[in-house]
Order: structure tokens, then sequence, then C-alpha cells
């Protein structure tokens, strides 16, 4: 068999429908931090026939194996974490009103006048705004306050809720074109790219899975899900602000776009809680010079990925994150490219393939 | 029967935009063509049903004026694949941000509305509310894309879907004011087996958001003797709790002010009491903000009565109404027109 003929029939990672419906899937469903029930059901679901062996955790993570085959082999982990931005229900106005506070990083000036759905039977809700004909100008220069928004579920909620409850927003996944629209692709991304790689996952390595949670309050699950699983290193899998837009006046240019859109996947070199190990960063370059994958350099600078806590477990792991691109995170409906998805999945799993103990056995420099 | 529901939810789901009123005066030209006698469509694209009376010619006329038009945008700018927007109606800029719209260019675009970050805005921009200028629209396209299939002044409709809440509410964009246009079809529904003495002018009228211009042209072609304005009124919710609060799902607003005839609003509070039909006066000290303001001053003048339905989140693309209220709507439209005899002119009338 000649090499051509071998290389052609290598497994080649593809978005297809089969990957669209999955991630559609979990966009759709609800994981707010603390509360990361429903997509974990998904992961379940997913990875049980897939994987030599699979637990649940003591703080929910679902950490799931795939074990090689041979010597040698590198203990690889890879964390996604499953939960997302959203909100808790703390109070019952009476009359269906419910007031909330906002779990994870969100701006406020993205929730009035959106839809929600509150608790585990995703009761639809709205979130209002005093009409513009009542509002003076000077209130309409101001921000609405979080504290005077309410979740409305309408006059007959009173006992279908409770407080504690979790909402997030009810954008429906939807595929635009060439792009994609929907919440949670932070980080939906990581969840369905490690489900993908643990359908395919080579067999030179062992593959360590971690489908982590709380990780938009602190980071907390890959923080035990690195401790227990020891690995020799780790990615993490996330999802990455693309800020590619134009300037208000379109004349200066736009210097801190992090990422872009169809720029492929964006490897981290540094973020505001951990500076890449340079010889991971340099097997991601070359897996993508070398296979002809596009991908980018995230923009150094802020943010952060579980990878900020994994690579400080136990005696210290080598540690990158590597996201899907996608704009306007942490918002009701975020956009991104189906193309870069399918770049991040074929880079992570290409690069997989490229693994050996060679690649950690120096010091860590360049 | 229409299914109320269903029949609303078909059109939260079209698109009408003010001046751009064609795809919604479909919708309500199926559900009229049965109900009434004659259709036709002003100069200025208001719809006109005719439901003849049976009283002896020349027959005195009432028109029901219910405006179709929506609050939308319009792409003002496309760059970098994102557009640029302007409002059409009075649209506060702060619900803007993650709104799921249409842009309706070549063809119909879903996107959303998004607030750039701030260090892409004025530098005096704050942290404040972005102001719409600055807002964009993205609807998943590359530039090149883009720019083959939007062009500026093409439209933005709000995409939200409507939402059944508990308790008979349900929640949508545009709900002002097609659960006016879904009254006042109702009410046309009743008066089928009603024998009505005068001649029924349903008016779904155009551009109430912008310019009043249905309203004021309307009138002029059919020379009501009285005209009845239903529009939606603001319910108390969060952050609306005052006087100009009725309260939400327990009744009708009936107008009360200058727009409206004293004598048309005894009849309506007269029939609502009789009826035992829940209502509230709206109490409008200067103006109503409806069709009535122009309707009012058409011609030599046409006595008004402003009916409103209860909704929370006035021009949001949440707008929250109870359903019972747009049943009592109609019902009280139809029962009041029912009731209007030979001699009803005579009794609205001023004090003297």
């Amino acid at each position: 068999m000649s090499k051509t003929t071998e290389m052609s029939t290598k497994y080649m990672p593809e978005i297809g429908d089969d990957q669209i419906h999955l991630l559609e899937k979990l966009c759709n469903a609800t994981a707010v931090s603390g509360d990361e029930h429903e997509v974990r059901k998904i992961v379940l679901e997913e990875v049980k026939p897939i994987a030599d062996d699979i637990r649940v955790d003591a703080l929910g993570n679902v950490l799931a194996r795939k074990l090689g085959k041979g010597e040698d082999r590198v203990r690889v982990m890879i964390a996604a974490h499953m939960d997302e931005i959203g909100f808790m229900i703390v109070k019952n106005h009476e009359g269906g009103l419910f007031e909330f506070v906002c779990v994870g990083g969100i701006d406020e000036r993205q929730l009035p006048g959106k839809s929600v759905l509150v608790g585990r039977d995703h009761l639809p809700g709205v979130i209002g705004a005093k009409p513009i004909h009542m509002t003076t100008k000077k209130e309409r220069g101001e921000k609405i306050p979080l504290s005077s928004m309410r979740i409305d579920l309408g006059p007959e909620a009173g006992d279908k809720v409770k407080e504690g409850d979790r909402a997030t927003f009810a954008t429906r996944f939807e595929v635009l074109g060439y792009s994609i629209r929907a919440k949670a692709l932070d980080n939906r991304f990581g969840v369905a790219t490690l489900i993908e790689l643990l359908k395919h996952a080579p067999e030179n390595i062992d593959l360590l899975a971690a489908f982590t949670v709380q990780e938009e309050v602190g980071l907390r699950g890959a923080r035990v899900a690195a401790y227990a699983f020891d690995p020799d290193m780790a990615i993490a899998v996330d999802s990455t602000p693309a800020y590619d837009l134009p300037h208000w006046d379109d004349e200066d240019e736009n210097v801190r776009y992090n990422t872009k859109l169809d720029g492929g996947p964006a490897l981290y070199v540094m973020d505001s809680a951990t500076i890449a190990d340079r010889r991971l960063v340099k097997w991601l370059v070359e897996t993508g010079e070398e296979s002809s994958i596009p991908y980018q350099f995230r923009q150094p600078g802020g943010g952060g990925t579980d990878a900020g806590v994994i690579h400080k477990t136990r005696s210290g792991i080598p540690s990158i994150s590597v996201s899907v691109p996608s704009r306007y995170a942490h918002t009701a409906a975020g956009i991104a490219r189906r193309a870069d998805w399918e770049n991040t999945l074929r880079l992570l799993h290409a690069a997989l393939g490229r693994v050996t103990p060679e690649l950690l056995a120096g010091e860590r420099r360049d | 029967m229409i299914d109320l529901s269903a029949y609303l939810k078909k059109m939260l789901s079209t698109s009408g935009l003010s001046g751009y009123e064609d795809p919604i005066r479909k919708i309500i030209r199926e559900a009229w063509e049965p109900l009434t006698d004659e259709l036709s469509l002003s100069r200025i694209g208001s719809l006109h049903g005719l439901k003849k009376g049976r009283g002896e010619e020349p027959r005195r006329r009432v028109l029901i004026s219910a405006h179709m038009d929506a609050i939308g945008m319009m792409v003002t700018d496309i760059q970098d694949g994102l557009m640029r927007i302007t409002g059409i109606g009075g649209i506060d800029h702060r619900i803007l941000p993650g709104q799921p719209v249409i842009v309706h260019g070549r063809e119909d675009l879903p996107g959303v509305v998004i607030q750039p970050p701030s260090f892409l805005l004025p530098k005096n921009a704050g942290t404040g509310p972005v102001a719409m200028k600055h807002l964009l629209v993205d609807v998943g396209l590359r530039q090149d894309d883009a720019a083959k299939k939007v062009r500026v002044g093409d439209l933005v409709s709000y995409a939200q879907e409507p939402i059944e809440l508990t308790g008979d509410a349900m929640s949508g964009h545009t709900l002002d004011n097609r659960v006016s246009v879904a009254a006042t079809t109702l009410c046309l529904e009743a008066l089928q087996d009603r024998a009505h003495g005068w001649d029924v002018w349903a008016v779904a009228s155009v551009q109430e958001e912008e310019t009043l211009g249905g309203a004021l042209t309307s009138p002029f072609d059919i020379r009501p003797d009285i005209a009845i304005v239903i529009d939606v009124c603001f319910a108390k919710g969060p952050e609306a709790n005052d006087w100009r609060n009725l309260p939400f799902g327990k009744g009708v607003g009936l107008g009360y002010g200058p727009n409206i005839h004293p004598g048309l609003y005894d009849l309506f509070e007269k029939k609502a009491k009789a009826l035992e039909i829940p209502y509230d006066r709206d109490l409008m000290p200067k103006m109503s903000g409806t069709d009535a303001m122009a309707v009012q001053i058409v011609a030599e003048g046409i006595p008004c009565a402003v009916l409103g339905i209860p909704l929370r989140y006035m021009h949001t693309p949440v707008e929250t109404v109870s359903i019972k209220d747009i049943q009592r709507a109609g019902r009280l439209m139809a029962e009041v027109i029912a009731d209007l005899g030979p001699d009803t002119l005579e009794q609205i009338r001023w004090e003297e």
C-alpha cells in the first residue's frame, strides 16, 4: 500500500449533520453553573458506549477514559466545561413576577426585552422593560438596573417556580448558512468537540476526558478533575470571543480583536490565568503547518479557561488552551463559523495523533 | 370561530413595519374576507372592510380603527458584513443588544442585534447604554455575501417567537397592535348573527407608529358618524405602577380625555356595566397616543371612543397581554355596535 493511499484512508474529522445535531442538543440544553444536569445527561448518553470507563465525581464532573494501545502512552487530559452563564430566581414577587440574579459574567445591558426558560421544566418567561413612552430622556441615557428587572412568567406561575431555580436565555440553535447562531456556544463547542475526540481517539495516547462544572464561577470542576486524572499534559477546549467588528467611525483599525472568525482554532499563548507550555504551543503550530489546518493565535491578555487551575494541580501539569472563536459570548445569541469548529476538531485530532513521550521529554522551553 | 391564539401567532410571525404593511395586510384580508361584504384599500394602503347594516339607507356608519403597522428598524450602512441601523417608530435602544431579528434583504436573513465592545466605541460612550447608531446587526455573513444580499434601506424586524405564559398570557413582539386587529376580527365575527342597523367599517390602518397617516386618511374616505379606535394601553407591571397603568388581565381600558367624545365614552361604559365586562377608565389628560389623535380631526371632526387592551413592556419584543382582554374588547365593541340605532347619535352629544 502506498503512503498516499494510507493517508487518504486516515480518519479526518468533519462537521456533518450528526455533529451539528449534537451541538444543537447541547446548546439548547440548560446547564447554569452549579446545575449542569441537562448537559451531563447528554454527555453520559453520548460517551457511555465509547469510553473504557466513566464516572461522575463529587462535584458533578463527568470523567471518562479512552485508553490507547501499546506502551509509553502519554496520558492526555482534555477539559471542556459543561456549564454556562445564566440566572437564578431569588424572590417571588407575586403575580408571576420573579426577581433574579446573574450567575457568571453577564452584562446587564444584554437583559431587557429577552425571553428566558426557567427551571427544569423550561417554563417560558420574559424580561420586560418599562415602555419607552413612560421613560425620560435621562433614563434612556442610563442602563436599566438589574435590581429593577423581573422575569415575568404569567399570572399563574406561582407554584410552578421556586426560588433557587435556574434560568437561561431561551434562544434556540439555528444554522445560518456557513454560520451558527445559538446561546451557550461557550462552551458547548468544547463539549461537542471532546465528545467527537472520544469517539475517534487516536490509539497512541490515553485520552482522559473531563467534562467539567462551574468554570464560569471559578474553575472549580477542572481543579478536582485534574487532581483525579493526574495526567501528563492537559488541553482546555473552550470558546473565546472574536471581537472582529468595525470601529464606530470605520477609520481607526481594530487592534484588539482577540480572535477573528474564519481564522481557525485559537491557540492560547497566554491569558490572565495561564502561560501556555511552550512545548505544547509548538506542537499545535507544527501540527497546523504540517496538516495544512488553519489556526490563529488568540491575542495574549485577559480571560481564562480551565487550564488556569489545571496547570497548577499536584506538582504541575503542562497545559494549553484551544478555543473555537465565537462572537458575543455571554449574551442571548452568539455567532460562529462552522468551519472554525471543524478546523478546531481537525487540529486537535491530528495533534493528538502526534503525541509521543518525547513531546514532554525536555525541559519546558522552546 | 377563529382560533384566537393561532390567529394571533400567525399575525405576530408576519412582518409589516410602518409604511411596509403588505405582508400583514394579506393575513388580515384573509380573515376579514368571509366576515365582511366588501374589502377595499385606501390610497396609502389601509385595509377597509365593510359589513353592511340592516337599517334603511342612508345608513349611519361606525368606523373601527386598529393600526396594523409595527415598529422595527432599517439598515443605514453595511460594514465588514455587519449592518448599522436606525429605528422605525419608538424603540428604546436599551432593549436591542442580543435581540433576534430578521433583515429583510434580497432574502430574509435571521440575525441578532449586537452591542460592540467599548473599545470600538467613541471615547465618551461610557459604560451606559450604547446608542442605536453604534449597534450592529450580524446575520452571520462575510462582507462580500452581505453586500450581495443586503442594501441600505432594507427593513429589519423583530424575530422573537410568540410565547405562551401561564394564566392565559401571551408574549411577543408587535402585540401592539395586532391584538387590536384580532379584537376587531372577533367583533366582526360576533356581528355575523346580529341584526346591527349601522354600517360597520373595519379599518386596519397604516403608519400609526410614525405618521398617523392611515388614521388621517381612511376616515376621510369613509366619513363615519362615530369612530372606535382600538389600541393597546399600559398595563401594570415592573417599573410601571402609576395612574397611567391598568391592572393586567383584569379588563379593558376605556380612554378618557380630550381625544374622546364623552358621550361615546358613556355609551361604552354603560354597555360594559350592563354586561359585566370588566373595564377601567384609562386617563389620557392630553392625548391618547393612538389613531384617535388623527381620526378626531378628520374633515369636520369625528366623535371617537378609545378602547385599550392592557399590555406590559410596550414596544419591546416581549410585549405581554392577557388573551381574555382581547376577547373582552372584541365582545364589548360588538355589543355597542349591535345596539347603535337610528337615534343613537342624539345620545352622543355635548351637555348644554
